[in-house]
C-alpha cells in the first residue's frame, strides 16, 4: 500500500515547510507579524513532523515504490520589498495547501484501515495547518490593495 | 492645597459599607496668589489627563485658568482629582507652539498658516492625483474630542476614501475593544464604575490602578478600608500599592498572562463553580472552553509563570465563591502577544458564573486614555463609526446615506489598517502622506530608532499637529499649532461610558486651532464633497459635529441620541446608550443577558485568537450565535522574545503616577516634574546583588534593537524583570529603544511588556535613582539603610 508512502511525504513536506516558513521569518523580520507568526508556524510544522515520526516507526519502510518527483520544493531564499513579500507569500500559501490536503488524504486511509490514533493526530494537527491557511489568507489580503497599487 | 496631592497621592480615606454610595470630597487647586475670591468663572467640564474623567470645573481670571476643583455631583469622582488632574493643566502654559512651522533646508522654521495648509494642500492633492487614496494616512490620539474624531473619520472614509487611519489608542485600548467584540459582539464596556462600590471580590488584571487611575483606586480603597472590605486579587509582576492590598498576589513572570487564565478557567470548572443555567441559556462555546483548558491546571500554570499553584487555587476560589465580582483589566495584559485571548478569558471567568449586569458584577476592560473611547467608536481607529461590522453591506450602506456618498468610496475591503501598518507602509513610502495629531510616537512606539527613520525619511510627507514641539514635530515636514484641553468645547467618553462636555475655558495660544477647525480647514481647501456636491463634512461647529454624531450613532450599542450639549452641562457625566428612551444614561449594559452577537448587529463575526484570521460570516452564522455570548480561548504560547545567555532578563514597561505619556503637559507642571523629574530602571534586590549594582548606580540596558543607560532602583520588582518608564523620550534612555516590533494578531496591540534584555553597571551613581519613593518603584530599603542619601 501506498500510505506509508504517503506518511513520508506528509513527514517531508511539513519540514519542507517549517523550513520555508523560517526562511520567511528570517527575511521579512521587518513586517513585525509576518516575522513572529512564520516563527510561530516552523514550529508547529517541526512539531507536526515529530509527532509523525512514531507512526512512521511503526509502519517501517513503504512496500510500494513511491511515485516519480514525490517531494515538493522548499523555499531557500526571500524576496525583497511588499511585491516580494506578496509573492513569497503564494509560495507559503501553495505549499500549506499542500500538507492541508495531504493530511485529508491520510486521514480518509487511517479511517478506511480504522486506525483510531492516526485519525486523532490527523485531526489534531490538520486543524493547526488550517489555522495557517486562515491567517496566510487574510494577510495576503490585507496586503493586496497597497501592493498591487500603490507600492514600488 | 498646593502640591499636597503629589505627595498624598490618593488623600483620606472615606470609608463606606457596600452597597452605599460613595462620600463626596471635592478637591481643589488654585495656583499661588490666586484665592477663590479671585476666580471669575468656574467652567464646566472633565479632566483629560487619564480614562478615569473625572468631572471638574476650570478656575479662570483676566482669561488664564488658574485652577480646577472636582464637580462634587459627578458620578465618576464625586469630588475627587488626582495628582495630575489637579497640576498638570499648569504645563498648558508653558512652551507652546503658537505658530505652524514648515521644513526649510531641513530645519523647521516659523511660518504662517496659510503657507503651512497651502504646503499640505499641495502635496496631499498631488498625491490624490498619482497614486490615490492609499497614499494617505492619519494617526491620530486617545486625547482629541468626538466631535474632532467624527469630522475626521468622515474626511478619511467619505472625502478621501482610505483605510489607513488608526489613533495611538492602538497602544493603548485597541485590546479591550477586541476582547469586547469577540466575546460579545462588539465594543461597549458592560460595567460600570459604581459596581466597585457594592462588590465582594475585585480582580485586578494587569492594572496599576493606583498609578494610572488614582481616583479609581481612591474608591476602590475606601471600600477596602470599610467593615466589610471586597477581597482582592491583583495579577502584577510588579509589588504595587495594589498588590500591597490584596489578599492574593499573583506576580506572574510577564509575558504569561494566558497561562494563568487558562487556569484560572480550569479551576472554575474543575470545581464546579459554573452557573450552569446562564451558560446554557446565554453563551455558546463552553465545550471548547472546557476542551482548551482541560489541561491547564494550577500545576502547570504555575510551572510557566513562576507563581505557586496554591496561590492560584486560592485566586479561583475567591472568584468561584464570591457573589459580587468586579474585574478590571489593563495593559499588563494589553500590550502582550497574546493579548485578547488573556482579556476574553476575564470576560469568559464573568460570564461563565454568570457575574455581570448586575451591582457589583461587572467587568472593566480599561481604557489607558481619556478619550480611547471616542476615536474607537467614532471611526477613526479600528473600527468603522458606531461599532459597525466593515464586513457587513448593510453597516456600510448605512453610513454611505449617512454621508451621502456611493458605499464604494468607504473603504471597507478588509479591517481598517492597523498603526504597525501604517507605519511600515510609511517606511516603504506607499504612504506618502502621513497626518499625526495629538500622539509622540517617536517616543510612545516600539523600537524607536526605527520610528526616526521613517518619520525623518523622505520617502514620506510627515504632517504633525500638536500643542507642543515634541520628539515627534522634530521630524515633520510641517507642523501645526493645536489648541489643547479647555482651549475648545467638545466631549469625550471615560472608561465607563461616561459621557462629559468640556466647555472652552481660555483662548488658545497665538495662532493655535483646535484639530476640527485644522482639519476642516483642510477639507474645504482639499474640495471633498458628497455625491451632489455639498461639502464633507457637512458641519463646522463642534455642536454640529456633536448632532451629526448623534445620527449616526443613533440604534448602535453607542448611542448618543438622548444628550444634548445643554443636559451634559447641566448633569455632568452620562453614561451611554442615552437615548428618548433611557433619557439619563443606562448604568449597565447585558442586563438581560442578550448581548451584540446577532449577524445583522455584531460589529464583527470574530477571529481565531490564536492566529487573528476571521471567522466569517459564513462560520459564523452557521453557528447561530444569536445573542448570546461567545466563550472562546487558546493556548498559552510564550512570549515572541525569551531570556537567553546573551540577554537573560525580561524587560517590561510601564508608568508611574505623575507622569502622562511622554511627559509633554506634565514635565511642564512644576509639582509634576519634580516628583518624577528623570528615567531610571527598577531591578529586584537579588538581581541587583548578583550584578553588583547599588541604588542609584548607573546601568546599561540592552536589546536586539538598542541600549540605555539609566540609574538604577532597587525595588520590589519580581527577580529577573527589569522595570522602564516610558514616559522620557532621549533616546539614551527611552524605554521604547528596547522593544520589538511585534504585536497581538487579534488586537495588533503592541507587545510592550515583555523584551530580552541584558543589564550591566556602567558606574557608580550620585545619590538615589530619581525615581518616586510613593509608588511600585518605591526602593526595597529606606535610603539611609543603602549609604547613600
Amino acid at each position: 500500500m501506498h500510505l506509508v508512502t504517503y506518511l513520508h511525504f506528509l513527514h517531508a513536506t511539513e519540514e519542507t515547510l517549517s523550513t520555508s516558513y523560517r526562511t520567511v521569518s528570517d527575511g521579512h523580520v521587518a513586517d513585525g507579524d509576518v516575522h513572529w507568526t512564520t516563527a510561530r508556524f516552523a514550529r508547529q510544522c517541526t512539531a507536526h513532523a515529530q509527532a509523525l515520526a512514531p507512526v512512521l516507526e511503526r509502519c517501517g519502510p513503504a512496500d510500494e515504490p513511491a511515485p516519480d518527483r514525490l517531494h515538493a520544493q522548499g523555499m531557500t531564499s526571500t524576496r525583497d520589498g511588499p511585491a516580494g513579500l506578496l509573492r513569497d507569500l503564494l509560495d507559503l500559501y501553495q505549499l500549506t495547501n499542500l500538507v492541508d490536503i495531504t493530511w485529508t488524504l491520510v486521514r480518509q486511509a487511517a479511517s478506511a484501515i480504522r486506525d483510531r490514533d492516526l485519525i486523532h493526530l490527523t485531526q489534531q494537527y490538520g486543524e493547526e495547518t488550517k489555522d495557517q491557511l486562515d491567517w496566510l489568507r487574510m494577510r495576503m489580503k490585507a496586503a493586496a490593495p497597497q501592493t498591487l497599487i500603490v507600492a514600488t | 492645597m498646593s502640591g499636597e496631592r503629589v505627595a498624598d497621592i490618593w488623600g483620606p480615606r472615606a470609608p463606606f459599607p457596600s452597597g452605599a454610595s460613595w462620600p463626596r470630597r471635592v478637591d481643589q487647586y488654585l495656583v499661588d496668589g490666586v484665592a477663590e475670591a479671585d476666580v471669575q468663572e468656574w467652567v464646566r467640564g472633565a479632566c483629560l489627563l487619564c480614562s478615569n474623567g473625572c468631572g471638574l470645573e476650570v478656575a479662570v481670571r483676566d482669561g488664564r485658568m488658574v485652577g480646577v476643583r472636582g464637580r462634587a455631583e459627578d458620578r465618576v469622582n464625586h469630588g475627587r482629582l488626582g495628582p495630575k488632574g489637579l497640576y498638570g493643566w499648569q504645563g498648558q502654559q508653558y512652551d507652546r507652539l503658537t505658530t505652524p512651522l514648515i521644513r526649510e533646508g531641513g530645519r523647521l522654521v516659523e511660518t504662517d498658516w496659510e503657507t503651512a495648509m497651502a504646503a499640505v494642500v499641495g502635496r496631499s492633492r498631488s498625491l490624490l492625483e498619482t497614486k490615490g487614496p492609499l497614499s494617505h494616512a492619519f494617526y491620530t490620539s486617545g486625547q482629541l474630542m468626538l466631535e474632532e474624531y467624527y469630522t475626521l473619520c468622515v474626511i478619511g472614509k467619505a472625502g478621501i476614501g482610505t483605510p489607513h487611519m488608526d489613533g495611538n489608542t492602538r497602544l493603548c485600548t485597541a485590546t479591550a475593544a477586541s476582547a469586547f467584540q469577540e466575546s460579545f459582539g462588539s465594543d461597549g464596556q458592560p460595567g460600570s464604575y459604581t459596581d466597585v462600590d457594592s462588590c465582594d471580590a475585585l480582580f485586578l488584571f494587569g492594572h496599576n490602578v493606583a498609578e494610572t487611575q488614582t481616583v479609581l483606586w481612591t474608591r476602590m480603597l475606601d471600600r477596602l478600608d470599610a467593615g466589610d472590605p471586597p477581597r482582592l486579587v491583583c495579577v502584577d509582576p510588579r509589588r504595587t500599592k495594589v498588590a500591597e492590598r490584596a489578599t492574593v498576589h499573583l506576580p506572574v513572570r510577564n509575558g504569561t498572562n494566558l497561562a494563568v487564565m487558562n487556569a484560572l478557567v480550569h479551576e472554575l470548572i474543575a470545581r464546579g463553580w459554573v452557573n450552569e443555567g446562564y451558560v446554557r441559556t446565554h453563551t455558546v462555546g463552553f465545550d471548547e472552553l472546557d476542551r482548551l483548558t482541560r489541561d491547564a491546571t494550577p500545576e502547570w500554570a504555575a510551572e510557566i509563570c513562576g507563581v505557586p499553584a496554591r496561590d492560584i487555587r486560592a485566586a479561583a476560589e475567591i472568584f468561584g465563591t464570591g457573589e459580587r465580582v468586579v474585574s478590571t483589566c489593563s495593559m499588563g495584559f494589553y500590550q502582550s502577544h497574546q493579548a485578547t485571548a488573556a482579556s476574553c478569558q476575564v470576560n469568559n471567568l464573568h460570564l461563565l458564573r454568570g457575574m455581570l449586569g448586575r451591582p457589583g458584577a461587572g467587568i472593566l476592560q480599561m481604557n489607558g486614555q481619556p478619550s480611547a473611547e471616542n476615536n474607537r467608536e467614532a471611526g477613526c481607529g479600528p473600527a468603522l463609526p458606531g461599532f459597525r461590522n466593515w464586513d457587513n453591506p448593510d453597516h456600510v450602506r448605512e453610513l454611505a446615506e449617512l454621508w451621502n456618498v456611493d458605499p464604494l468610496v468607504i473603504p471597507h475591503w478588509s479591517a481598517p489598517t492597523d498603526a504597525n501598518a501604517i507605519l511600515r507602509f510609511a517606511e516603504q513610502g506607499s504612504i506618502g502622506f502621513l497626518w499625526i495629531a495629538g500622539t509622540n510616537p517617536a517616543v510612545s512606539q516600539t523600537d524607536l530608532a526605527r520610528i526616526r527613520r521613517v518619520l525623518s525619511g523622505d520617502q514620506c510627507f510627515v504632517v504633525v499637529s500638536d500643542g507642543y514641539r515634541t520628539e515627534t514635530t522634530e521630524l515633520a515636514d510641517v507642523v501645526l499649532p493645536a489648541a489643547l484641553w479647555a482651549e475648545k468645547t467638545g466631549t469625550f467618553t471615560n472608561v465607563d461610558r461616561t459621557v462629559h462636555l468640556q466647555e472652552k475655558a481660555v483662548e488658545p495660544p497665538g495662532q493655535a486651532r483646535g484639530d476640527q477647525a485644522i482639519w476642516t480647514d483642510y477639507a474645504r481647501r482639499m474640495g471633498f464633497a458628497d455625491k451632489d456636491g455639498h461639502p464633507l463634512p457637512a458641519w463646522d461647529t463642534s455642536e454640529q459635529a456633536f448632532e451629526a454624531w448623534k445620527a449616526a450613532s443613533a440604534g448602535r450599542p453607542c448611542d448618543y441620541s438622548g444628550l444634548t450639549y445643554q443636559k451634559l452641562h447641566d448633569v455632568g457625566g452620562v453614561q451611554w446608550p442615552c437615548t428618548s428612551e433611557a433619557p439619563n444614561g443606562t448604568e449597565r449594559l447585558f442586563t438581560d443577558g442578550v448581548f451584540n452577537t446577532a449577524v445583522e448587529k455584531c460589529e464583527t463575526y470574530g477571529h481565531h485568537l490564536a492566529t487573528g484570521a476571521p471567522v466569517g460570516e459564513t462560520a459564523y452564522r452557521a453557528r447561530g450565535v444569536d445573542g448570546r455570548a461567545i466563550l472562546k480561548t487558546t493556548a498559552y504560547d510564550h512570549p515572541y522574545e525569551e531570556p537567553d545567555a546573551t540577554y537573560p532578563m525580561r524587560l517590561t514597561t510601564g508608568r508611574t503616577v505623575y507622569h502622562w505619556h511622554t511627559r509633554t503637559k506634565t514635565k511642564r507642571s512644576r509639582q509634576l516634574n519634580e516628583a518624577a523629574p528623570a528615567m531610571w530602571v527598577e531591578i529586584s534586590a537579588p538581581d541587583a546583588q548578583r550584578l553588583g549594582i547599588a541604588e542609584g548606580d548607573i546601568v546599561r540596558v540592552a536589546s536586539r534593537r538598542g541600549s540605555i543607560e539609566a540609574p538604577a532602583r532597587i525595588s520590589d520588582v519580581r527577580e529577573g524583570v527589569i522595570f522602564a518608564p516610558w514616559h522620557y523620550g532621549d533616546p539614551e534612555s527611552a524605554a521604547n529603544e528596547l522593544t520589538l516590533n511585534g504585536w497581538d494578531p487579534v488586537s495588533k496591540q503592541p507587545e510592550l511588556k515583555v523584551a530580552a534584555v541584558s543589564v550591566t553597571l556602567i558606574r557608580p551613581g550620585d545619590g538615589p535613582a530619581p525615581a518616586p519613593t510613593t509608588t511600585a518603584s518605591a526602593p526595597v530599603r529606606p535610603f539611609a539603610d543603602t549609604g547613600r542619601e
